[in-house]
This record gives structure tokens, sequence and C-alpha cells, in this order.
């Protein structure tokens, strides 16, 4: 294939996870020119741009900063250092030998052959269509992160009386913000019987401004031509269907959908990498590599997280990968030799395991680091991680939650068990406590 | 004595605190915190709340940017916080700003100020 230029480390995407990764790769040894990364926005920074509420930084920094303040350091640090990146630039695709085809406002079209790239796209918000909300389809429908960037970047007010579906973190940063703003709240409706949000936010963003959050409730109509002029809300079952005669009507002329996030993976697609159905993100072993050779995922588009600070880690370690990558010609270390590959499997209460696999080299690794969510909230339990019929760690926890990312790591010690089993699978799973 | 239980929202575990008052509303015992700052919450929650408010102001003479994002440089009363988007709403800046810049010195008479969070131009 042919291509017009090219550089070691091509990072698609600008937000906290393409910094890091940058600046970790350029920390090990990749010169700043050498590193390219290609933001479609009008600024490094991604999501957090908008997110300007505090609550970010605290396992990074010790302290809370806002969005931007916490982007902003890693910014800076990406300046500083002299890392090349474009803005206002989309990245159309990637191949599977790393051509990674881009449209820029000063590089015009551009075919680069990249030696490493790292995937760094994000995650985008479910829409109503993926709901099935039925009614009209009037103005004042919009998804919680859209309105977040009217409100906070744009300087439009979405609508003075909302209500908000979803009670995800974004759901209720919003249900204050609108209020800060001057709008009623009327209430926030949730379709599970908890919440998928901090409870933290639920003290501040709600409790602090009397907003009722129902619970087991989803909005079943709404109504309006034009504009929104109300929804119905009804109650629903353990199953989640709308419970017959629970219908109330409310008034209102905005609707913000939290209805979740998945990532964003149309760049991953075009290099035909493997996506692991749960996740909606890319299937990685423990170096973050997909399953295309030297094509690394970090961030939102691999899972999506609730803590940026953990994005940030997971894109070091992407980072330092993708630059062994490109020194070693392909290698990640010294032992690296084929020597098979450990699936791990998630079960019992766990949905999903990040990597997915492990793949072997002579010796066994220092640390393994899994990532991982629940498919309910449990109390009480114990976090097992089993290898060739033996318990190789357990952590017991007060509880869990599918809205809470878990992790688990293993010792060097741990990791040489794990070896030493010999066997083609691990596996995550819930014990619960007496 | 009464019992009232609350969220601590100084950090994302989100401890659920147990308040013990007395007749004359002073707390006696907090329970349920993992750390030390819960209890400090718990005790000021009941004395005289705060928070930190995160808003934005005008923002003039940026080719990217017409709002800058700002917050409180500490915790203000929280009953203030509407009074405090009221004179926020009046305030515009002109780029270039750095984080941590003085944006109005002293908001609403809490002593504390307001700061840019976002380097622009
Ligand atoms: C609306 C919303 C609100 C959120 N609020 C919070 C919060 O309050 N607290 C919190 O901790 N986390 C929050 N999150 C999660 C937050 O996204 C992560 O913490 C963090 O920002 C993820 O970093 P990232 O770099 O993986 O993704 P992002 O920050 O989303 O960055 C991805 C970047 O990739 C760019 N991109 C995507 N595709 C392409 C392409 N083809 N070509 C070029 N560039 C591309 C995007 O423009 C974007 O800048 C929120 C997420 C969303 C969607
Ligand atoms: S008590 Fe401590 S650990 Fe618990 S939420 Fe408060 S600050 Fe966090």
């Amino acid at each position: 294939m042919d291509f017009d230029t090219q550089k070691k480390l091509v990072i698609v995407g600008g937000g906290p996870a393409g910094l890091a990764a940058a600046l970790e790769a350029n920390r090990q040894g990749i010169a700043p020119d050498d590193i390219l990364i290609i933001e479609r926005d009008r600024e490094l920074g991604g999501i957090l741009n908008q997110c300007i509420h505090a609550g970010f930084g605290l396992h990074m920094f010790g302290e809370e900063l806002s969005g931007p303040e916490y982007s902003g350091r890693f910014i800076e640090d990406v300046k500083k250092a002299g890392i090349g990146y474009v803005t206002n630039s989309m990245v159309l695709s990637v191949s599977d030998d790393r051509i990674v085809t881009f449209v820029s406002p000063e590089m015009g079209f551009v075919r680069m052959k990249a030696g490493a790239v790292v995937l760094c796209t994000g995650c985008r918000e479910r829409t109503r269509g993926a709901l099935n909300i039925p009614g009209t389809r009037p103005a004042g429908i919009y998804s919680a992160g859209t309105a977040q960037r009217f409100v906070n970047m744009e300087g439009y007010m979405p609508g003075k009386k909302v209500v908000i579906l979803g009670s995800g973190d974004i759901g209720l940063i919003m249900a204050r913000r609108m209020t800060l703003e001057g709008a009623k709240v009327l209430r926030v409706c949730e379709l599970m019987p908890y919440s998928g949000g901090l409870a933290r936010n639920i003290a501040q963003c709600l409790d602090d401004f009397g907003i009722p959050l129902y619970l087991s409730h989803t909005v079943t109509e709404i109504r309006g031509t034009e504009r929104v002029e109300g929804v119905t809300i009804s109650k629903v079952d353990e199953n989640r269907r709308p419970i017959p005669g629970t219908e109330e009507y409310v008034e209102c002329d905005t609707l913000l959908l939290s209805v979740g996030l998945i990532p964003e993976n149309e760049v991953a697609k075009s290099a035909g990498i493997q996506l692991d159905r749960v996740t909606g993100g890319a299937v990685v072993n423990q170096y973050n590599e997909t399953s295309v050779p030297g094509i690394f995922a970090c961030g939102n588009t691999l899972h999506v997280h609730d803590l940026v600070d953990f994005v940030t880690k997971e894109a070091y370690m992407a980072g330092a990968s993708a630059a062994k990558f490109v020194q070693n010609g392909g290698k990640f270390g010294e032992d690296d030799k084929d020597c098979g590959e450990i699936s791990c499997r998630a079960t019992g209460g766990v949905r999903y395991i990040v990597p997915q696999k492990i793949v072997k080299s002579t010796k066994a690794p220092e640390e393994l680091k899994f990532f991982f969510r629940v498919d309910n909230i449990y109390k009480k339990v114990k976090i097992e991680l089993r290898c060739g019929g033996e318990t190789i760690k357990s952590v017991s926890k007060r509880s869990v939650a599918p809205g809470e990312m878990e992790s688990l790591v293993l010792n060097a010690a741990d990791c040489a068990k794990v070896y030493d089993k010999n066997a083609g699978e691990l596996e995550i799973t819930l014990v619960q406590n007496a | 004595m009464t019992t009232k239980t609350l969220t601590c929202i100084v950090c994302p575990v989100g401890c659920q605190l147990e308040v013990t008052l007395d007749e004359q509303g002073k707390v006696q015992n907090i329970t349920g915190n993992t750390c030390k700052r819960g209890y400090a919450y718990a005790e000021t929650e009941f004395t005289n709340p705060t928070r930190t408010l995160t808003s934005t102001v005008k923002l003039t003479g940026s080719d990217t940017d017409i709002l800058l994002p700002v917050r409180t440089a500490s915790p203000i009363p929280k009953g203030k916080l509407f009074e405090a988007m009221t004179v926020l709403n009046q305030i515009t800046v002109s780029a270039p700003v750095k984080i941590g810049d003085v944006v109005c010195a002293d908001l609403v008479g809490t002593g504390i100020p307001l700061v840019a969070c976002k380097n622009v131009g």
C-alpha cells in the first residue's frame, strides 16, 4: 500500500487517554516529533472540556479538579514536551497494516504509515433511537451530554422545565447544572431499582436542590408537536415493563436522556479489530494491544470508565506498550516468544473483564491488572480470581455495583502461580460471603 | 437525641454517615465514615454546610471559547449558591486567561475568590 508520510506513533483522539498515551510513549523514548495526536474537535482535552464540575484527579493528583483543569495539566505537558498534534482533524480509517487515513485543514487528505497506533476515541451517548420511546418527535429532547456541551461551552440553555431520564452521573450532574442556571428540574426517572450514579452525586446534585429521584420509573410517552409539551411517566415491574395504570403526565419543555455510554469504535472497525460484545470495545491483551498487532486501545473507547484517573492510568500502560512495540520491532520484551494465551472469563455476576486475554511469554510478568464490572448490586461478596482449579486471589468487598468499575491486581508471585497452572483460561467470579 | 443519615460527598466512595444530634442540634456522635474527612464533613454539614460552586462566565477575545469555566477556590456556604450565580451571570472576562487567575476576589461577601479553570488564548 502507498502512503504520503510516516510517524512512529499515531494517537487517534486527543482526550485524557490520548494525551496520557502520548506523554508516556514520549517518556519511554519515542521522540516528540515522531508522535502525532489527531483530534477532530477544535481543541485537545476531549469530553472533559465540557465537564466543568469538580471531581476529577483525586487518584492522580490527590485533589479534586474540574474537567478542564484536569485535562489542562496534560495539555500543558504535551505542549512542553513538544509532542505533535493536529486539531479539527478527523481520522477516517486505519488499515490492518497501520496506515492511518485522516483529513486535516492544514495537511489536507493524508495517508500516514504508523509504527504503532493507539486508539483513544472515547465513547458516545446512547440516543433516544436506542430506547424507542413512543410518541411524537418534537424539539426539546437531548442527550445529557449534548445539553452539557450547550450549557457549558456554547452558552445555550436547552429549556426551562426539565425531566431527566436515567440517573447516571452525567444526568445527575446536569440536573444540578440546569437548576443552577435557572431551570426547574422536575424529576429524574430511573428504570432500574437503583441509580447508576455515585451516591455523592445523588446527595449533592439532587437532594441539595430537592429534585426527586423516581427509581423503577420510565418515560412511556412524549407529547408535543413543535416542542416537547410533556411526558408520561410510568412505574415499571421487576422485568422493567411499564405497569398499566401507573401513568402520570408531567408537563415539561425538555427531556434529557442519560441512558448510558457506548465506546466509539468506528475507527477500530475499519481496521477489522475484534470487538467484545459486552464492553462494545476492542478485545485486548495485557499490553492493551487489540487483535491487530501494533494497534492499541485505551480509555473509554476500550470500556466505559467512571473516573478519568483510571483512564489516564490505563493510557499510560497503552502508551508504554506502543513505545515498546515500536522500539523492539513488534515485541514487548526479551522473553516475548509465542507461548500461548490465557483467556479471561467473567463468571458468577461479573459482566466483563479487561484485558480479555493474557499472551504468555517465557517469563511470568511482574504484575497483571484486571478491570471489570458486575451485573447487579451485591452485598458482602468475595471477588475471586481462579486458574486451573485454584483460587489465586480473593478480595472481600462490602458491596459492589454495576456503576462502579472494580479492579484486581496480581503481584509477581500470583502471576507466577497463574503461569505454573499452564491453563488456557482464568476466571474472575463473585462468591457470596456468609 | 436524634440520629440522621447523610451521604458523605467528599470523595467518590460516598460513605453513608449516621450522625447523632442532641436537643440543641449539636453533633454528639458520627459513625459510618471511613476516614477523618467524612467526620469533618458531617460536622460542618450540621453547622455551616458548604459546597464548591462550578459554573461559567462570559469570555471575550478568544477565537474558540465564548465561556470560561470557573470555580470557587474553596467551598462557599450552601445557602449562597444562587446569589453567587446571579453575580456570575454579570461577569465578563477577556482572554488570555490562565488556570487559577482570580475572576472575582470576594464572591458574595464570603471572602472566597472565584478562579478560572481553563487556559484560553
Ligand atoms: C457526556 C460525558 C460526560 C462525562 N462526564 C464525566 C464526569 O463527570 N466524570 C468523569 O470522571 N468522567 C466523565 N465522563 C467519562 C469521561 O469520558 C472519561 O472520564 C474521559 O474523558 C475519557 O477519556 P477518553 O480520552 O477515553 O475519551 P474522550 O475524553 O471522549 O476523548 C476522545 C477524543 O477522541 C476524539 N475522537 C473520536 N473519534 C475521533 C476520530 N475519528 N478522529 C479524531 N479524533 C477523534 C474526540 O473528539 C475526543 O476528543 C463523561 C463522558 C461523557 C461522554
Ligand atoms: S468518609 Fe472518607 S472515604 Fe468515606 S466518602 Fe467521606 S471522604 Fe470518602
